[in-house]
């Protein structure tokens, strides 16, 4: 069990859904990709099925209309898993909070874990988060094996 | 030998594909995971929660780790070529059965693009194994390297043009560019994963280690080209592993119609000249 958890913080297959984002940040998620930054280094994949991910990277502004795909995209992929917000538009909603329809954050629709802010977030700040997100992956791995022992 | 294969098979084809990954990143000017990283994969998917869609899938997800690990440990003892094929073929097929059990788009045309890269490779690799009884006159792999330790005449010098074709066997059958059509691999991406798309979690772990397998039986047939001296042999794989890695990094992705008619019409032909050959040496 401890080589199990000792490899999943040095395997996140991340699977990126922009729900509506003006592009500045999916930009700088897939910058991350690049040499400049490579996050394979860490073992990150960006890998496009949501049922071989870990991390969900959520950009831009959720509306009614595709809180349904982000909910949808968000249980296909298998626990642990860690959702990540990125920009201001997934955090809070943005310059589009008050418009009628946006729906102030992702978290209103999934749990969030980890909130990178930014205007576009710049890629030192994603991956910081996704790092971040692989501590708050622990705990959560940690409490799911003390349910295990518990039951 | 059976148990040593076993074992030693993935994690000799683990550290490969971690050295595959390494090489792919420093080719692209790119840092890169660790060595390690393929194990790491493999450990977190085994812990991640069992999704499935239907029972049926792990049944066909199980055969064809069976059938990869059966035709390498075939091979490893010395049996007959063409039942080492068949039995490749088999786990293959069992895969695409596992795919076509889904009613998802991706995993339907994923596992009809596995189909066409088994049809592709599977007469070719049937052709090598028969150009190779020509020469030794058996189709057991043990047999094959003892004609060539005692004539000392290593099946490279007389088959070279066969050589040619299994380097392109071997890319279709790693699924490497430009031949990755059914299912990219690591972080590319071809029809979101092709035939991989509905497995996940453990049983996305054993896919994983079957391939594993699967490598390593297919530089098993490398390294029988040279068998009258394990040395060259060895390098011989090195260099071809080096070759596919190169060759996955500077080509693009074909369409199966290209590939189809290289494999046939190039490779086919190619193995025929050299088999026409032999009558005149």
């Amino acid at each position: 069990m401890g080589l199990i958890n000792n490899s999943r913080a040095k395997s996140p297959w991340v699977v990126h859904f922009d729900c509506g984002s003006c592009n500045g940040c999916d930009i700088e998620v897939l910058a991350c990709l690049t040499p400049l930054y490579d996050i394979e280094r860490f073992g990150i994949l960006n890998i496009g099925n949501p049922k071989h991910a870990d991390v969900l990277l959520v950009t831009g502004t959720v509306n009614p209309r595709n809180e349904r795909v982000l909910r949808n995209v968000y249980e296909q992929i298998p626990e642990p898993k860690v959702v990540v917000a990125i920009g201001a538009c997934a955090c809070t909603g943005g310059v589009f909070a008050d418009c009628y329809n946006v729906i102030q954050g992702v978290d209103k629709i999934i749990p969030v874990d980890v909130y990178v802010p930014g205007c576009a977030a710049r890629p030192e700040a994603i991956i910081d988060g996704v790092v971040l997100g692989l501590q708050k992956f622990q705990e959560k791995v940690e409490k799911m094996n003390k349910k295990a022992v518990g039951n | 030998m059976v148990v040593l294969a076993i074992v030693l098979g993935p994690i000799i084809g683990g550290l490969l594909t971690g050295i595959d990954r390494k090489i792919t990143a420093r080719l692209q000017g790119r840092f890169g995971p660790p060595i390690m990283q393929p194990f790491y994969d493999v450990f977190k998917l085994l812990g991640k929660e069992k999704f499935i869609n239907n029972k049926v899938q792990i049944v066909y997800v199980i055969t064809y780790l069976f059938f990869a690990m059966l035709s390498f440990v075939l091979f490893v003892l010395g049996q007959d070529l063409i039942a080492i094929i068949f039995v490749l073929t088999v786990g293959g097929g069992a895969m695409v059965m596992g795919a076509l059990s889904v009613r998802s788009p991706y995993s339907q045309i994923g596992s009809q693009r596995e189909i066409l890269q088994m049809l592709a490779y599977d007469p070719l690799l049937i052709i090598t194994a028969v150009a190779m009884f020509m020469v030794t006159g058996s189709f057991k792999v043990a047999e094959i390297v003892n004609y060539q330790i005692h004539n000392n005449t290593p099946l490279l010098y007389v088959l070279p043009l066969v050589f040619i074709v299994l380097i392109e066997v071997l890319s279709i059958k790693m699924r490497k560019s430009p031949f990755d059509i059914s299912a990219g691999q690591h972080a590319h991406q071809e029809i979101v994963r092709g035939v991989h798309t509905e497995f996940s979690g453990p049983y996305l772990a054993l896919i994983e280690v079957a391939h594993w397998y699967e490598l390593m039986l297919a530089l098993g047939f490398v390294a029988i080209f040279f068998a009258s001296n394990w040395y060259i042999a060895a390098t011989l794989v090195i260099v071809m592993y080096l070759l596919e890695i190169i060759l996955d990094n500077t080509t693009a992705r074909l369409t199966w119609k290209w590939m189809l008619k290289s494999a046939w019409g190039f490779g086919i032909v190619l193995c025929a000249v050299n088999i026409i050959a032999l009558y005149f040496i």
